[in-house]
């Protein structure tokens, strides 16, 4: 296994054509170790999402190169990438974008029916997860019926239960108290993370800065430092 | 592929409101094309009583009468002897068909269709209920079918005796035929002769000439024989086709159902349509959460046919239901109600229904395959 879990190399994207583009990620190279919290921090439109959604397959970039693992990104056919995403990537959504009409494990075990697991097998994988974030007892109802911090730890018993190599949390604390964030932080880097796992955490909230491992600054698209994050 | 139709089949139906509002337009848009074909099958079923009830393989006429059995051209004596003597001809007989008044107990007079059988072998007579198909030849001798319109000559018996156009008439038998008309007299049946006699009629009398074949390789040397004497010979599945396809394409009766069937149709697509795309719509975010998670465009697509397929075949399956269950109580309450399921109008309403899912699955096959995962990062 390679040191580095992400080589981003040069990466650009911009939006708009002639004098109307636009940079939203500008020259943008870093790499992300496994066992590694890297936080992407900044102000609102400095390009984190951005960046963040052409490391985890869901924006191709305008030029540069990405490699997960030592293997490179968007050079696959767009069938590969979605595979790539299913099976190696772990989402935690900003709003967390769970199924209202699904119960809680069903939800969590959303990216095993993806992978075509049997349903049942799924379900008690899933069950398995929701075990992991302190709710095996809200299994059956439906998320509406949770509140944010436990539709958060749904979102992240999902992002985990097909066990990805890479999990890339967009704003995880945006919705959440600062005490209910810190937990889910601190829960994440300590039962979540793993020396074979690279979380990428996007955030502007500095409550959560004492979690982090490394801190990546961005500002109008381009890397602006780093710090350790033990020492913010 | 089947773990994520489970899915699709969860998301549809765990959305109550949704599904319950598809499920009713595609319901009541199955229902009314149903009943409106049905209606139009039983009418044309009824227009043929006659030719389904006689049941002779071939009907020779004049080629200017094919739109009813009622409203046929009499022809002369010679063409029934014409058409004994054309190779491959087994037997050939005539028939009279026409309308005459009965003069009921009460002084009013009601219409009825009077059939005229060939005296000498009685072809295409009607299945007994009560008498004997000898007392046809006796004096006044008149059989009665008993179907919905028979309590309008006041519930007969055997023996009741009426009077035909200043004629009696005497009841000497009850029957029954396997389809009532559609013009709501009753039917009674006698021989030829008597029909003749008893009604008025033109110079030429035979109605028609009832024809048996040798064998079927026999019929197109007949037709072609009849049409040399300047008459037309139709089977029985022409002859009903002829007569239904005056009143599809030469009466407003087929217009009209078509029509309606177009109206229901449109119902059942608007309401499908829309609630099916608003459906879509505020699922979007999370079938871009799909996306996002790996689900590929092609898997996106086989959730929403899915889920327009299911609704479609519940409602079908509904639509018809109902639509059985009132064609039934109405028979029961109503005998004379005309409607009938046919296997070409279940067919069209799920040609229909088909359609309605399709159009509508296409339109949120549209909205999700456009939805790029990366909006749902950015909110």
């Amino acid at each position: 296994m390679p040191k580095a879990a992400i080589v981003a190399d040069k990466l650009n994207k911009w939006f708009g054509v002639g004098e109307a583009r636009t940079y939203a990620v500008k020259e943008v190279s870093f790499e992300a170790n496994w066992g590694e919290m890297l936080y992407i921090v900044g102000p609102s439109g400095s390009g984190k999402t951005t960046l963040l959604s052409m490391i985890s397959g869901i924006l191709r970039p305008n030029s540069g190169s990405v490699a997960i693992d030592g293997r490179d990104l968007w050079s696959q056919s767009d069938d590969e990438i979605a595979d790539f995403r299913l099976n190696t990537i772990g989402f935690v959504f900003q709003d967390y974008h769970l199924f209202p009409r699904l119960t809680t494990a069903e939800n969590v075990a959303i990216p095993l029916i993806l992978q075509k697991r049997n349903w049942g097998d799924a379900l008690s994988t899933a069950a398995q997860c929701l075990k992991i974030v302190d709710l095996a007892d809200k299994a059956q109802l439906p998320p509406t019926k949770l509140s944010g911090g436990e539709q958060q730890r749904v979102a992240i018993a999902r992002a985990i239960v097909h066990q990805p190599a890479i999990l890339v949390f967009d704003e995880p604390t945006a919705s959440l108290d600062g005490d209910t964030g810190r937990k889910i932080v601190s829960f994440v880097k300590a039962e979540i993370l793993t020396s074979k796992r690279c979380i990428i955490l996007v955030t502007h909230d500095s409550r959560i800065f004492e979690y982090s491992d490394r801190i990546m600054e961005m500002e109008d698209g381009r890397i602006t430092g780093f710090q350790q994050g033990q020492t913010v | 592929m089947k773990q994520i139709l489970i899915l699709a089949y969860k998301l549809l139906v765990n959305d109550k409101g949704k599904y319950f509002a598809l499920l009713v337009g595609t319901t009541f848009s199955v229902f009314l094309i149903v009943q409106m074909t049905s209606s139009f099958a039983g009418i044309l079923t009824k227009a043929s009583a006659t030719v389904i009830n006689i049941g002779a393989n071939i009907w020779v006429m004049d080629p200017a009468a094919t739109n009813s059995v009622l409203s046929n051209v009499p022809m002369p004596d010679y063409v029934l002897d014409a058409v004994r003597s054309i190779n491959g001809v087994k037997y050939a007989v005539p028939l009279y068909s026409g309308t005459a008044l009965v003069k009921l107990h009460d002084g009013t007079y009601q219409a009825v269709s009077v059939i005229g059988l060939d005296d000498s072998s009685l072809v295409g007579r009607p299945k007994l209920l009560e008498g004997d198909i000898d007392d046809i030849f006796a004096e006044n001798g008149f059989i009665v079918v008993k179907d919905e319109e028979f309590p309008k000559l006041e519930n007969p018996k055997i023996g009741t005796e009426f009077e035909l156009n200043d004629y009696r008439g005497v009841i000497v038998g009850i029957a029954t035929v396997p389809t009532g008309g559609l013009y709501g007299t009753p039917t009674l049946y006698t021989t030829y002769y008597r029909a003749i006699t008893y009604i008025p009629s033109m110079r030429f009398t035979i109605s028609y000439v009832l024809v048996q074949p040798k064998a079927d390789s026999d019929i197109p040397y007949i037709k072609q024989q009849v049409a040399r004497l300047g008459y037309l010979a139709l089977t029985n599945h022409e002859y009903q086709d002829a007569i239904s396809s005056y009143l599809e394409y030469k009466t407003s009766i087929g217009t009209n159902t078509l029509l309606m069937t177009i109206i229901s149709f449109l119902v059942g697509l608007s309401i499908c349509g829309q609630t099916f795309y608003t459906f879509i719509i505020e699922n979007l975010e999370h079938f871009g959460a799909l996306k996002a998670m790996g689900a590929k465009g092609r898997e996106l697509v086989y959730v929403i046919l899915f889920q327009a397929g299911f609704t479609a075949l519940v409602g079908y399956g509904l639509g018809v239901g109902l639509s059985t269950l009132l064609i039934t109580a109405a028979k029961l309450r109503l005998p004379e109600y005309t409607s009938r399921l046919t296997y070409t109008n279940l067919s069209l309403a799920f040609l229909m229904v088909l359609i309605i899912a399709s159009i509508s699955g296409y339109a949120g096959v549209r909205r999700v395959l456009k939805i790029e995962p990366f909006e749902i990062f950015r909110g």
